[in-house]
């Protein structure tokens, strides 16, 4: 190879273990992240200057949040770290890059570690454009990153795990937690014993939120159909349907999520082969238990590539990594590389318990159910009628050609909030499956650049 | 009212901005976003239905959290901190 570097693309704990096992095979690899701290999501860092501690930010989690900060302060004279900096397009060879600032680079690899992560999954219902409803990972980062809550009366609605451990941190820093909405059953979850017991501290952990939350007073329901936010210009109330009444409770803001979903688009635009993924229920970019990908030099590690939470990041970018060495050339650790890999066999065994424990709602009601003056699009006020006109007059059977025609996935968001509910819509028109219809493509820029970028270019 | 309530981190030093013509006090590491809607429960009125906006995913993500500045400037107030001397616009 010559004499580019590896660069990894994401700074939480995929990219951070990823970049530590580079260096100790003495390799120096840029790493990228948008983010003005390294940690990820998960171990996010609020900004300087605040002085809650650790135990405070990330509870059970904060040994493994210490452990990975000081693991990254440690490599960090060793890498080329690039913080608050965007990769807003990828090549077959370079990367480009823009800077919090507004400037523009270039940036060759030799090897390329995507390890981007996730946001939140969400379905849009009525109301949802309503000031003070947020996602649950806002919810989330409100408190951690900025030390302040949304309400201060909060409905949690949605399902997965962050729903109960968001709602138990609200309720620990005083918030008035109205009620956790689930939209599975609690008949889905005694199902997902089997699976859940491959991760008995995760389960054991999320045991404790429902019981603090339960001991605490905290309304929890299951099996719901969220209905409408209620309030103009802001949220006053929550309505869902449950054991087949309407009910409706008061409060200030609504934080809703179900489950997550993967940031693809970088791997996309490289033209990583992608294929559907049935627990996920996504378009996921392939990848073998290695991390490596269809393309030569292209790895991918955590969330970003399939859902299994912050462990499973920790292994797999250390396991790209790995994989990324022995293809550069280096001797392979065959031990190490098989304890990565059964432990990571085990956690999806446990993320299949999960998937069955927080199934998402059935496809209706993200899709057929949804009424025709609902804007789906956030960003351009794209309704889920003119989706369905466009798939009855104009005979579209496929995503990108709606895309096209009504714009959806278009806008600002590139799809990343609008896709889910436009690939339901399209299925229940046509009566497919979601798979069917196909998936969105990327575009660059995969996030809105300030004018500038596109007009400067300085050579990194 | 305010869609956002500080709970932690209130020792901070204060920042001076302006909001709408009036002068505010914001704390050093607040986003634009938070910022705001520790006064307001909005960012911005929606050009095509003048509807209010808040934000949404808070990550960076959603881009529904534009914000302008008075000399027309666009902020993503989410993943932008607030500086002494802004001059931001929620109307
Ligand atoms: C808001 C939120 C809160 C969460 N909280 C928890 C929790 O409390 N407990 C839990 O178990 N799990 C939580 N999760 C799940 C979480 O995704 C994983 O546990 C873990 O963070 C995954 O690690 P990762 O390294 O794969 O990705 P992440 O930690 O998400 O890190 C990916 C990094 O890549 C950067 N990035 C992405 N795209 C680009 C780009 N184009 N250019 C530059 N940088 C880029 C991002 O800014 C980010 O810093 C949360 C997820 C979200 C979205
Ligand atoms: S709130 Fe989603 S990008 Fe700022």
């Amino acid at each position: 190879m010559n004499n580019l570097s590896p660069v990894i693309v994401g700074a939480g704990p995929a990219g951070i273990r990823a970049a530590a096992t580079l260096i100790a095979a003495g390799l120096k690899p840029v790493v990228v992240d948008e983010a003005i701290k390294a940690g990820g999501q998960i171990y996010r860092q609020p900004p300087d200057g605040f002085t809650r501690p650790k135990s405070s930010l990330y509870g059970f989690e904060s040994r493994k949040a210490d452990r990975l900060h000081h693991l990254f302060e440690a490599i960090r004279p060793q890498i080329d770290y690039r913080p608050g900096t965007l990769v807003w397009n990828a090549g077959a060879d370079h990367l480009d890059l823009m800077a919090s600032d507004g400037a523009a680079a270039s940036l060759g690899f030799s090897h390329l570690l995507l390890a981007t992560g996730a946001t939140d999954r969400v379905q849009p219902f009525d109301g949802w454009l309503t000031p003070g409803v947020f996602t649950l990972g806002a919810a989330q980062i409100a408190l951690k990153f900025q030390g302040s809550i949304l309400g201060p009366r909060i409905a949690f609605a949605g399902t997965g795990p962050l729903l109960y451990l968001v709602a138990y941190q609200y309720a620990k820093a005083g918030a008035d937690v109205v009620g956790v909405f689930d939209t599975a059953r609690f008949a889905d979850k005694l199902a997902a014993l089997p699976g859940l017991l491959h991760g008995i501290g995760h389960l054991a952990k999320g045991m404790y939120y429902v019981a603090w939350l339960r001991a605490h007073g905290v309304p929890m329901y299951g099996g719901i159909v969220p209905l409408r936010v209620e309030g103009e210009g802001r949220v006053q109330g929550f309505a869902w349907q449950g054991g087949g009444r309407t009910k409706r409770v008061d409060c200030d803001a609504v934080a809703f999520g179900l489950g997550l979903r993967s940031e693809t688009q970088l791997a996309d635009l490289l033209g990583c082969r992608f294929a559907y993924d049935d627990l996920n229920r996504a378009w996921l970019p392939e990848r073998s238990l290695s991390g490596r990908t269809s393309l030569a030099h292209v790895y991918l590690a955590g969330d970003g590539a399939g859902i299994a939470g912050a462990d499973a990041a920790e292994l797999a970018g250390e396991r790209a990594a790995l994989a990324l060495l022995e293809d550069a050339g280096h001797v392979a650790d065959r031990r190490r590389i098989a304890l990565l890999e059964s432990r990571l066999k085990r956690i999806a065994k446990f993320r299949h318990g999960l998937e069955r424990a927080f199934p998402l709602p059935p496809a209706d009601w993200g899709g057929a159910a949804l009424a025709d003056d609902l804007v789906l699009c956030r960003c351009e006020a794209i309704t889920a009628g003119s989706l369905r006109q466009a798939a009855r007059d104009l005979g579209v059977t496929e995503l990108n050609r709606l895309k096209a025609l009504t714009r959806i996935g278009m806008g600002r968001c590139q799809g990343r909030i609008c896709g889910a509910a436009a690939t339901a819509i399209l299925a229940a028109e046509l009566q497919c499956a979601p798979k069917a219809v196909g998936r969105l493509r990327g575009q660059a820029p995969v996030k809105p650049l300030p004018v500038v970028t596109l007009g400067r270019e300085d050579a990194a | 009212m305010a869609l956002l309530q500080r709970v932690a981190e209130t020792h901070r030093q204060t920042v001076d901005f302006i909001l709408d013509g009036q002068p505010c006090q914001a704390l050093v590491g607040d986003t634009v976003l938070t910022a705001v809607l520790i006064q307001r429960d909005r960012l911005r009125i929606e050009e095509f239905n003048g509807a209010p906006r808040a934000g949404f995913c808070l990550m960076g993500a959603c881009q529904d959290c534009w914000m302008l500045t008075e000399d027309g400037t666009r902020l993503r107030a989410c993943t932008s901190f607030v500086v002494a001397g802004m001059r931001l616009v929620s109307v």
